[in-house]
């Protein structure tokens, strides 16, 4: 390689080349404490980056190795690789189409109306008033109740006797007598969405209400002066304003919609009749029960998919337009 | 304020107190039904005493839920396994976010985006593959002057601990907050003769308050709620954590009164440690959510 001749260059490209020569010029001096530097900073990231190279990386990378072979947890056997065998199994397996049906449903239900909810309660305590203290920590409640204790608790209020066909009975004066809940397959599901709702809905409040404290008070003051309605200042000023926490709620809703897990174990195990079973519940059963490793590393592979083809349609859809 | 007015805000407070019943009825409803026998549970069931501490109240289920399984061992393990990881969690998360975001390090922007990029991929889709790892991985214990080797960290205490002390979401946040501490501040101390270590512990760290109340909320909340991850590492009794023991009590078909009574130990710990934080608790939800 040539260098080109000087000559040709503009003056302010000589200077400017001159000037970045005194970098390196100076850095093959170093500068006073600089390998120290070096040393005490590698020091300081190696803990964090040990640990996560060890328990993020490396499972991840094993996770998609162990899907192409024949892993068990405890095995005499060495393990050998098998192919697409297991996704071939995977696929044929009417119980993984049904897990992959019922985590749609799921997610179809809960994602619009969790996040709807979620905005209604966060446009609830937005402004300040006397006791907004109070209702915001009522709402969160349900969210640092564990998943296993709300289970266990909502378990014993969907029995057939239970709390809440007590209070649908109540409430439409003997009219409703209310199913066995998570006992038939036709409203098993629909009880764990109420419950999960239930659960969650505080949290993307939270997230809701850290958007409308982002859009400035001027735009409702403009609209007020222009006469907006109440309707319209929601419409034209605090829609458009949450566009961003608007996709972001959306994504985090509908990951976590895919990961149902935690309710299913403990409520209903799958069923009945396979109506509540999903696709962690089918790895976790697979990989932790009958151990078979490589099986539940397939399927935690699909769901991994699932979840970068949903963030990425989802970034598809709510993009800058212009 | 005019009538129209009045009317609209006392509606909205109206819906404000229909949500807050429907969030709080079923926490009311454990609460209360942990006091009391469970034939009295069921008989008020279909009246608004099923909310009311009142009849035969006492504290008989709490007992039971001690006599019949190691419930202390299990709150014992829970709190220790918490915080350890907080703890740890906080220093080791720091110290890294201290380099890469203060210090000339080379090649500190690679390891930054690796880290970042650890984010995208979901707990869900790493516990299985890692269940198999952390099975092979070697364990040492010193029994008297010996030191023994063997294979397999299942069943341990440091499973359930170790793999979750490094957090990426953790590192991005002190990275975050680090960045907005002017640096003339290390400058200056570096002048004073500081070494980086000192810098970080008596300059920074002192400085970065409601970043680690932020990593502590976020590290505690999942370390004692985990269920998915002990329930397939951990099968001794004596290593169990709450979410795993109020599962197997459960299994034992004790009382509905006892299942209540367990729950609410497990749960008012955190409501309490939640209402005396409220405020830094809701604004580091809020922004991890924001920016995460």
């Amino acid at each position: 390689m040539t260098l080109s001749p000087l000559p040709t260059r503009p003056p302010e490209a000589v200077a400017a080349a001159a000037k970045q020569n005194t970098g390196p010029a100076r850095r093959r001096r170093p500068r006073p404490g600089f390998i120290r530097e070096q040393l005490s900073g590698w020091g300081m990231i190696t803990p964090a980056a040990v640990l996560l190279l060890l328990f993020v990386f490396l499972p991840a990378i094993l996770g998609f190795g162990l899907a192409f072979t024949n892993a068990r947890l405890v095995s005499p056997r060495p393990v050998e690789f098998v192919g697409t065998d297991n996704f071939a199994r995977l696929f044929t397996d009417p119980t993984f189409w049904r897990a992959l049906l019922n985590v749609t449903y799921f997610a179809v239900v809960v994602v619009p109306v969790q996040s709807a909810l979620a905005l209604a309660m966060a446009l609830l305590i937005n402004k300040k008033f006397r006791g907004v203290n109070f209702f915001r920590t009522i709402y969160f409640l349900p969210v640092v109740t564990s998943m296993v204790v709300v289970s266990l608790l909502w378990m014993f209020m969907y029995r057939r006797e239970g709390l809440i066909n007590e209070l649908l009975s109540t409430f439409s004066f003997g009219l409703i007598q209310g199913a066995d809940w998570l006992n038939d397959p036709a409203t098993a599901m629909p009880a764990i969405i109420a419950l999960s709702i239930w659960q969650a809905a505080g949290f993307h409040m939270i997230i809701w209400l850290a958007g409308l404290q982002s859009i400035s008070g001027e735009l409702y003051e403009a609209a007020q002066l222009d006469g907006a309605s109440r309707w319209h200042q929601f419409r034209y000023v605090t829609w458009p304003g949450l566009k961003h926490t608007r996709s972001l709620v959306l994504v985090t809703i509908t990951i976590q919609a895919l990961g149902l897990f935690d309710q299913v174990s403990v409520m209903t195990q799958g069923g009945p009749l396979d109506s509540t079973t999903t696709i962690i519940y089918e790895a976790v059963r697979s990989g932790f029960k009958q151990q078979e490793t490589s099986y539940a590393s397939a399927i935690s592979l699909v769901f991994f998919v699932l979840v970068l083809l949903v963030s990425a349609v989802q970034r598809y859809l709510t993009r800058e337009k212009d | 304020m005019n009538n129209q007015l009045l009317l609209r805000s006392a509606g909205t407070m109206l819906v404000r107190i229909l949500f807050a019943v429907v969030a709080a009825f079923p926490i009311v409803f454990m609460l209360v039904s942990s006091l009391k026998p469970d034939q009295q549970i069921f008989g008020d069931m279909s009246s608004v005493a099923a909310f009311l501490p009142i009849g035969n109240i006492s504290l008989d289920n709490y007992a039971a839920v001690f006599d019949r399984v190691p419930a202390a061992r299990f709150m014992i393990n829970s709190i220790g396994i918490s915080a350890v990881t907080v703890v740890l969690g906080i220093f080791i998360n720091s110290l890294c976010a201290f380099a890469l975001s203060r210090m000339e390090v080379r090649g500190k922007r690679i390891v930054f985006a690796a880290i970042l990029a650890t984010l995208i991929v979901p707990f869900q889709t790493l516990a299985l593959p890692l269940v198999w790892w952390v099975n092979q991985l070697p364990y040492f214990e010193l029994n008297g002057f010996s030191l023994e080797f063997s294979k397999g960290w299942l069943d341990t205490y440091q499973v359930q601990i170790i793999p979750f002390i490094a957090n990426a979401f953790s590192i991005y946040l002190y990275h975050q907050y680090f960045e907005s501490i002017p640096k003339e501040l290390d400058e200056a101390a570096r002048i004073d003769g500081a070494g980086w270590f000192k810098i970080y512990r008596q300059v920074v760290m002192p400085l970065a308050g409601p970043a680690t109340a932020t990593v502590a909320i976020l590290t505690f909340l999942p370390a004692w709620n985990s269920y998915l991850w002990p329930l397939m590492v951990v099968q001794s009794e004596e290593l169990r954590p709450v979410m795993i023991g109020i599962q197997y009590f459960f299994q034992l078909n004790v009382s509905w009164g006892e299942v209540m009574a367990y729950a609410s130990l497990i749960t008012v710990p955190v409501v309490i440690l939640f209402i005396a934080f409220q405020k830094s608790f809701i604004n580091s939800i809020a922004s991890s959510g924001v920016k995460g």
